[in-house]
Formats: C-alpha cells, sequence, structure tokens
C-alpha cells in the first residue's frame, strides 16, 4: 500500500508562530517588562519587604514616645519626624505597613479564592444554581462597601477578623463575576466538551479544564482587588473604625496626625505617600502583564 | 508593456517581540497586464494575504514593507504616505475580504455601506452612487435590485452579502480589485453563485484582479495568471492552462496531487466478521434540537428530524450537508452532549442513554469524538503528554512508565515524535494538533469515533495526510468513523456509506459508488455538481438547473414537507408542496426522500 504520509515540512512549518504566543507568562514577562512596569515591581518588592522585615529594622518602639515636641520637622535622629504625640514617624510606618498589606493581602486572597471557587462552580453546576448564586452575589454587589463596613464594625466593633472578612465579603462578588464571565467563555471551548464525553465529573472539568487556563486574568485581578481592599481599610482607619490604636496601620497613620497637615509636617505626608506608592505600585505590575489578562480584567471591572 | 500591476523585489517583514525580524515576503515580483486576473496561491502562512494587502501600500500590525517597489498604474504605491494612501484605498484599489458578515456594519443599511466609498472619494453624487450600486446589484445577479439596499446586512444571507461586498468595491471602478479568499466561508451551491457573478463583472468590466485563495479548483475557474507561493516566494508563476495542466515546480505537483483526492481503500475484508455480530450503531427516529421543550417534547428549533441510520463495524460512514444542515448536532446527540427528544440510539446492541450521566463509562469509552478546531479542542494549558494521558488512567487504569510507554505508542501511531509529549500543544502546527487531537480518540480504544469537519481548518496537502491517516488506523484498528464534513471530495474519498443531510433531514443516503450514479435526491444532484473541478472552463460548462420560484406560502404550516422544496429544481407542485416525502428505495440500493418516482 502506498499511503503517503505526511510530509514533515507541510506539517510543521506555521508551528513557529506559535511559541512566542504563549509559551510561559513568567518566563517571558520580566524581559518585556517596560519602564513603569519595572517601577512597579520595585516598589512592590519594597513594600513587602517592608511588611515582612520592616520592624526589624524600627529605630524606636511602635509606641513609644521619643521625641520633645510633637510634629517635628525631618531630622538625623527622626528622619520622618515625629508624630502629634511625639513618637518617631518612621518606626510608626514600619510597623504599620505590616497591617495594611497584612490585612489587605489576607482580604483580597480571601475574595478571589472565594470569587473564583463560586465562579468555577456557578459554571459547571448547571443554570439553577448559577441564576442563584449570580442573583445573590448581584444582591451583594449593590450594597457600597464603605457603608457596608461601617454597618459591620459598627454592629460588631472593630477587630482584625473582622476587618478581613467584611474587605473579603465586600469584594468578593466581583471577583466572582469575573471568575464566572471567564469560566463561561471556557466552558464552551471544545476541549471541554471532549472532557465531558469522555465522562469526566464536574469538579473534574472545574479545576483540571477550566481553572489552568483563567489563571492569570484572576491573579491580575487579585492584584486590583488588593489595591481596593489597601484603600477601603485605610478609609476605614482614617475614619477611626479600622485598626484600634495603639497599633496603626497606614491610614490610621494619616488620621491621627491630620492636624499637622496645614504644617506640612512629615507625620501626615508620609504615611498617605506610603499608600500612594503601595497602590500605585501595584496597579503599574498589573498594567505591565501581558495584555489578555490584563484586558480581560480591566474591562470586567469596569 | 500595458502592466497595470507591477511589483519587484517586494520585502514584507515582521518584528517579534525581541526586536528580530521574521521575513513573511520575500524578494516576490509579478506584474498584471490591464484587465487580467492573477491567482495568488499557497497554504495557510505563505503570506498570500500580506501580498494582496502591500499592493494597497498595507501592512498588518507589527510589520513593514521592508524594500522593493508596488505600482499601480501610475502611482508608485510603496511611496505614497498618509493621506495619500488614504486616496488609493477605495479608489484605485478596493478590497473584498474573506468574510463578509464581519466586513459590514450591523447597524447600518447596505447601500449605505455599498456607496460609502464613493462618497468618500467624492466622486459621485448620492443619487448617481445608488443608481451605479443598483446597476451593480443587478450585474451581479442579487435578488430584487431596486430594494435589496434598504436591507440590513443580517436581512440577507451569506452568498449576497459577499457579492454586496463586490458591489461595495466596484463602486468606484478601481483599477485593481483584491479578492481575499471571498468564498471560502461559504457552502458549496453559494460558492457556484458567487463566482458566477465575480466572473461575470470582472470580465464585463475589464477589472484587472488579485485572487487570493488556497483552492486551485476554485482559482482554476477565474484566474489568468497563477502565482503558487510557498513560505513567501514564489515558486512558480505563469498562465492558468500551464499550471494547472503541466506544473513544473514540485510544489505545484504536490497541490495538485493533494486537490485531486485519492479513494483511501476500504480494507477488502470489510464484510467479514461484521454479519455475525450486528451493526455498531443504529439510530431510529431520531429528533434533536436546542430551546424549550414543547409540547410532546419537541424542541423550540429543531435541528434534526426523524433521522435514521445503521453503522456496521469497521465502516465508515459520511455525512454531509451545508452549514447549519445539522451534521454537527447528530455527532453531539450521538456523543451524548446533547439528548435527543425522540428516538433511540442502539450502540453495539444496547440501547444507550439520551443523557451523558446515564451511559456507562465502557460506553464513554467506545464513542470518541473528535472536533474539527485542534485549536480549541486541546486544552492549551494542558501539555501532549497530559491530553493523551488523561483517557488512559481514566479508561484503562494505566499510570507512571506503563502510561508513558502507551503514550509514546500512541504518538507513532499518528506519526508524532516521541519528543513532542512533554510540549504544550500551543506550541505545534496545525496539522500536529490534529493528529493529538486523533490520539487522544485513539487513547480510549474506541469502537466509534466521531469526526466533526476533522480536515476543514487545514491545508489541502496537510488535510490529506491526516485522511491518510485515517484510513490506515482503521485498517489496522478495525475502528469505525462518523466522518463529518461539508466537502463532497474528502467524504467520497473516506467513506463507505453517505448520508446526506438537509436542513435536519435525512434526504439520501447512499453507498460511495452510488453517490453519483443514478437517479439521486435532487440536493445530491446539486451537491455534487457544485463541486469545482480543476481544470479552466468548468464553471461556464457545468449546469445547474435552477428551481423556479416559488408562489406563495400557504404550505408553511403543512407539517413535514419536503425541506428542498423551495430550492428544487424537480419539484411537482400539487404534489411536493401537498404532502410530506416517502423514503424510495432505487434500483442501486439508495434511500432517498423524495416524490420524484411518482412521476
Amino acid at each position: 500500500m502506498t499511503t503517503p504520509v505526511a510530509s514533515p515540512s507541510a506539517d510543521r512549518a506555521p508551528a513557529q508562530e506559535g511559541i512566542a504566543h504563549r509559551a510561559g507568562f513568567w518566563r517571558r514577562w520580566p524581559r518585556r517588562l517596560s519602564l513603569s512596569g519595572l517601577v512597579g515591581v520595585v516598589l512592590v518588592a519594597f513594600w513587602l519587604l517592608v511588611a515582612f522585615v520592616g520592624p526589624l529594622f524600627a529605630p524606636h518602639g511602635v509606641g513609644a514616645i521619643v521625641a520633645d515636641d510633637s510634629f517635628a520637622p525631618m531630622s538625623g535622629q527622626f528622619p520622618l519626624g515625629s508624630d502629634y504625640l511625639g513618637r518617631d514617624v518612621l518606626s510608626r510606618i514600619l510597623y504599620g505597613a505590616r497591617y495594611t498589606i497584612g490585612l489587605a493581602l489576607a482580604a483580597a486572597l480571601l475574595a478571589s479564592t472565594a470569587g473564583t471557587a463560586l465562579g468555577l462552580f456557578a459554571t459547571v453546576s448547571g443554570r439553577w444554581i448559577d441564576e442563584s448564586l449570580s442573583r445573590l452575589l448581584d444582591a451583594v454587589t449593590c450594597i457600597p462597601s464603605k457603608v457596608f463596613a461601617l454597618v459591620m464594625v459598627a454592629g460588631f466593633g472593630s477587630s482584625v477578623p473582622l476587618l478581613i472578612f467584611t474587605a473579603a465579603l465586600s469584594y468578593l462578588p466581583g471577583a466572582y463575576r469575573i471568575a464566572r464571565s471567564l469560566a463561561v467563555n471556557l466552558n464552551v471551548m471544545e476541549y471541554v466538551e471532549v472532557a465531558r464525553a469522555r465522562g469526566e465529573g464536574r469538579v473534574y472539568i472545574a479545576c483540571y479544564e477550566l481553572l489552568p487556563n483563567m489563571i492569570h486574568p484572576m491573579l491580575a485581578d487579585f492584584g486590583l482587588r488588593f489595591v481596593f481592599v489597601v484603600l477601603l481599610l485605610s478609609g476605614l482607619s482614617f475614619l477611626g473604625l479600622g485598626v484600634q490604636p495603639p497599633a496603626a496601620d497606614l491610614g490610621s497613620l494619616v488620621r491621627e496626625n491630620i492636624s499637622g497637615l496645614p504644617d506640612g509636617s512629615p507625620a501626615v505626608m508620609m504615611p498617605a505617600l506610603a499608600i500612594a506608592t503601595l497602590t500605585i505600585g501595584v496597579n503599574l505590575v498589573i498594567d505591565s502583564l501581558p495584555g489578555r489578562a490584563r484586558r480581560l480584567t480591566r474591562g470586567a471591572l469596569r | 508593456m500595458n502592466d497595470l500591476v507591477r511589483v519587484s523585489g517586494l520585502r514584507v517583514v515582521a518584528r517579534n517581540e525581541s526586536g528580530a525580524d521574521h521575513v513573511i515576503v520575500k524578494d516576490v515580483s509579478f506584474s498584471i497586464p490591464q484587465g487580467e486576473v492573477l491567482a495568488l496561491i499557497g497554504e495557510s502562512g505563505s503570506g498570500k494575504t500580506t501580498i494582496a494587502l502591500a499592493l494597497m501600500g498595507y501592512a498588518r500590525g507589527g510589520c513593514s514593507i521592508a524594500s522593493g517597489s508596488v505600482d499601480v498604474g501610475a502611482t508608485a504605491v510603496t511611496s505614497l504616505r498618509g493621506q495619500q494612501l488614504c486616496e488609493l484605498r477605495g479608489r484605485q484599489v478596493a478590497y473584498i475580504a474573506q468574510s463578509a458578515a464581519a466586513a459590514f456594519n450591523p447597524a447600518r443599511s447596505i447601500m449605505d455601506q455599498v456607496i460609502e466609498g464613493a462618497r468618500i472619494h467624492r466622486i459621485l453624487t448620492r443619487a448617481a452612487a445608488e443608481a451605479k450600486a443598483i446597476e451593480l446589484f443587478r450585474a451581479l445577479a442579487l435578488p430584487a435590485p431596486e430594494s435589496i439596499g434598504r436591507r440590513y446586512p443580517h436581512e440577507v444571507s451569506g452568498g449576497q452579502l459577499q457579492r454586496l461586498m463586490a458591489a461595495m468595491a466596484l463602486i468606484t471602478d478601481p483599477e485593481l480589485v483584491i479578492l481575499d479568499e471571498p468564498t471560502t466561508a461559504l457552502d458549496v451551491t453559494t460558492q457556484i453563485e458567487v463566482l458566477r457573478a465575480f466572473k461575470k463583472v470582472v470580465r464585463e468590466r475589464r477589472t484587472t484582479a488579485v485572487y487570493v485563495s488556497h483552492d486551485l479548483a476554485v482559482v482554476a475557474q477565474i484566474a489568468d495568471r497563477i502565482a503558487v507561493l510557498k513560505n513567501g516566494e514564489i515558486c512558480e508563476c505563469g498562465p492558468a492552462e500551464q499550471i494547472l495542466d503541466a506544473p513544473r515546480d514540485p510544489y505545484t505537483q504536490t497541490l495538485m496531487a493533494a486537490a485531486n483526492p485519492v479513494v483511501r481503500l476500504a480494507r477488502e475484508s470489510a464484510s467479514r466478521d461484521q454479519k455475525a455480530t450486528g451493526p455498531l450503531l443504529t439510530i431510529d427516529g431520531l429528533t434533536a434540537g436546542y430551546g424549550r421543550r414543547e409540547n410532546q417534547g419537541r424542541p423550540e428549533n429543531v435541528v434534526l428530524e426523524d433521522v435514521s441510520l445503521t453503522l456496521q463495524r469497521g465502516a465508515v460512514l459520511g455525512v454531509i450537508g451545508e452549514s447549519g444542515s445539522g451534521k454537527s448536532t447528530l455527532a453531539r446527540v450521538i456523543a451524548g452532549l446533547i439528548a435527543p427528544a425522540r428516538g433511540t440510539i442502539q450502540f453495539n446492541g444496547a440501547p444507550l442513554a439520551p443523557q451523558l450521566a446515564h451511559r456507562t463509562r465502557e460506553q464513554l469509552r467506545r464513542i470518541q469524538i473528535v472536533f474539527q478546531n485542534a485549536d480549541t479542542a486541546l486544552n492549551p494549558a494542558h501539555s501532549v503528554a497530559r491530553i493523551l494521558g488523561r483517557p488512559l488512567s481514566l479508561y484503562h487504569g494505566l499510570s507512571g512508565p506503563a502510561r508513558n510507554k502507551r503514550i509514546a505508542e500512541l504518538l507513532d501511531r499518528v506519526r508524532l515524535p516521541a519528543t513532542i509529549m512533554g510540549r504544550s500543544c500551543a506550541d505545534l502546527s496545525g496539522g500536529q494538533k490534529q493528529r493529538v487531537n486523533l490520539a487522544r480518540a485513539l487513547a480510549a480504544e474506541p469502537d466509534l469515533i466521531l469526526c466533526d469537519e476533522v480536515t476543514s481548518a487545514l491545508d489541502t496537502v496537510v488535510a490529506a495526510a491526516i485522511l491518510d491517516l485515517m484510513a490506515e488506523l482503521r485498517r489496522e484498528l478495525n475502528v469505525s468513523y462518523v466522518f463529518i464534513s461539508h466537502d463532497i471530495k474528502t467524504v467520497r474519498s473516506l467513506c463507505d456509506e453517505v448520508l446526506v443531510l438537509y436542513a435536519g433531514c435525512k434526504v439520501e443516503s447512499s453507498s460511495r459508488e452510488t453517490l453519483s450514479v443514478g437517479s439521486s435526491h435532487p440536493y445530491t444532484d446539486l451537491l455534487v455538481a457544485s463541486v469545482p473541478e480543476l481544470r479552466k472552463g468548468w464553471l461556464e460548462q457545468v449546469d445547474i438547473p435552477e428551481a423556479q420560484s416559488l408562489v406563495g406560502t400557504h404550505f408553511a404550516g403543512t407539517p413535514r414537507l419536503c425541506s428542498f422544496l423551495r430550492r428544487c429544481p424537480l419539484r411537482i407542485d400539487g404534489v411536493c408542496d401537498v404532502e410530506p416525502p416517502p423514503h424510495v428505495v432505487t434500483q442501486n440500493g439508495k434511500q432517498i426522500l423524495c416524490h420524484q418516482d411518482l412521476k
């Protein structure tokens, strides 16, 4: 039998284009990083480092009143000046960053994981569960996150677990919406149909067929949620409802030193700057993500 | 010389992310005399569309025209900038894209869009442009030329839209028209109408044109000269007759060979052992569709209506029909992805549950489905080993080295090197992906593989190789196929039995040999006659009878009339529009659903 075998050259020719297309986002990413992306990475890395080891380098204790006068300007002894009680602002920021970043990480992680899990569950579970879950979470979406947080703090008092839970619950519906819309699109792909025809269960389809293809956009989304949570918690702390004294996060540092604002005191400027650099840094990192992931996330959020 | 288009030393490069240049078109030179049609032919990635776009001075995102010159008439296209290019495009050079549906704005009326070019370039008043458009509609054999312009793109058919796009291109009387695969997305029966219309207009207006296509048989009908491209270079360029009758370049010869498919022989011993065990698959009175269930369980949109078929062990059943005829739905129903509304499926002598969840794992293993587009049928997040390994562990409980050994065997079966095991399928070429796709189905060791347009997305040469592989697998593994295709040539080359679907009804079933012999269903005749042949002049010679338009729609409510009624040239008024057609068995064993023999 003279069955002609596939001509290898014809078969292989277009393969090259595909390689650059997807071959590992992590491998390719740093090389393609723009200047702004690089700035973002540096800022995020700096703040993560501060959150983990910052307090080790704090020259003074977090609550120690060390300066003679309040709102002292920057000096060799107090690099960022002193606050309204005469405490060292640098030390307060080094301790406070841990709260802000730790809380926001925990809440954003909780919101994104739960949102992704529920989104996948809704997608593979058929119409009724999908509909009821989606409508329920839509209802949560329409409660303003600040107001919801105020009610929660008013009702249960401010504590770290409550803050995490409240922030996570506020941002869960958004993460769910994005996860579900990604998963629904993937769910009609032919490889999912093949898996279904093969007799795979829902859990397999959700975890092995859908999840790996939506993980990158969900990571980008996680970054955005993190920024939102930082701003929410800082806002709450600014209102005096967040982290309670003597502990302080960046938001409460801004608030307690607000009376130094007319003098342009570093005690109020520096924590504000810290919040700004942290959130801008995360945003720059997200913007430098490869196009597809970013577009999906940004588009779905609006 | 009165060459209208002169291209010399054209180089188009693409810059990739790391800044390295990749040459897409390498030193291409050709010229087109006034009033001739040049066809650019080649497989995907050969640079044919890139060359066509360069004629308008356009390079796609990331690409640029590096060197060379393009002259259209007295204009040096490559030296134009900004506004000058705008004046060239749509005025001197017009472009007709592959997908008319994507090229029309759904929110504006057709007339507005057709005359837009003339209005932008301020060459005609609105009234004059509309009059000219109507004249073009008539020349392109569009129905109701006076009023079709008032409709919106979704209100006309795909073939009509393609012709409307031609009118849009021709409204400014351009010197050069570029047709980029204008009939590729159409059904064969529509393609022939569109081709005829194009050819007529091009001949009458003595338009110079570039026709980009991968289909030699289509090109043979319309081109005066053919340029064969491979990897951005011209392999051979010459008069159409010479290329078609006496190709010199080996690559052109390969293309010609692939365009004329050989019959991939069935096993000689096909009927040896099957009679004893009975048919593999029997479907009886199958009705399926989408949407809400109405009374008696009939779905809102019925896609398949009363389809019955029998498939013998080791046999190949071809299912053919145009888009929307229910071919893919049939495969999905057999695979269990869509539950039928009515009818029974027997597999291996046992009834097959309509719902996937009620089928046993063994039944699932024995029926595998292979989809058209390997890009979407293989999970881009998985490696080849993972894709092939999953059915092995699911159905056969294999793991570790035993599984890897089997994966290597499977890759060898589909003639892929075992080294690609660890690669992501996104790194593979179209043909390789389709092989992995087949290998995944084989991993289950099925009795039946449902192939849904498996070769349609592939280039001719690659598709031929896949068909060869399928024929070989069938000989060696005794697996049966339900082979779904819109391409009657591939169906003929692989299948023992052919089933013709039209609008969800089985209008004919016959063996391969008798498909175009003796009396057939009028739709089958139309389908067979519409496939372009690889010779010049076929388009003029082929005789496609046209149906007389049907007056009145009073029978619209009568159930189960012949679905082909409106298009049927052999319609018997007073019979066909009154009674449902009977199943008739002809002398040579065909089953057709038609009134024909009542005469």
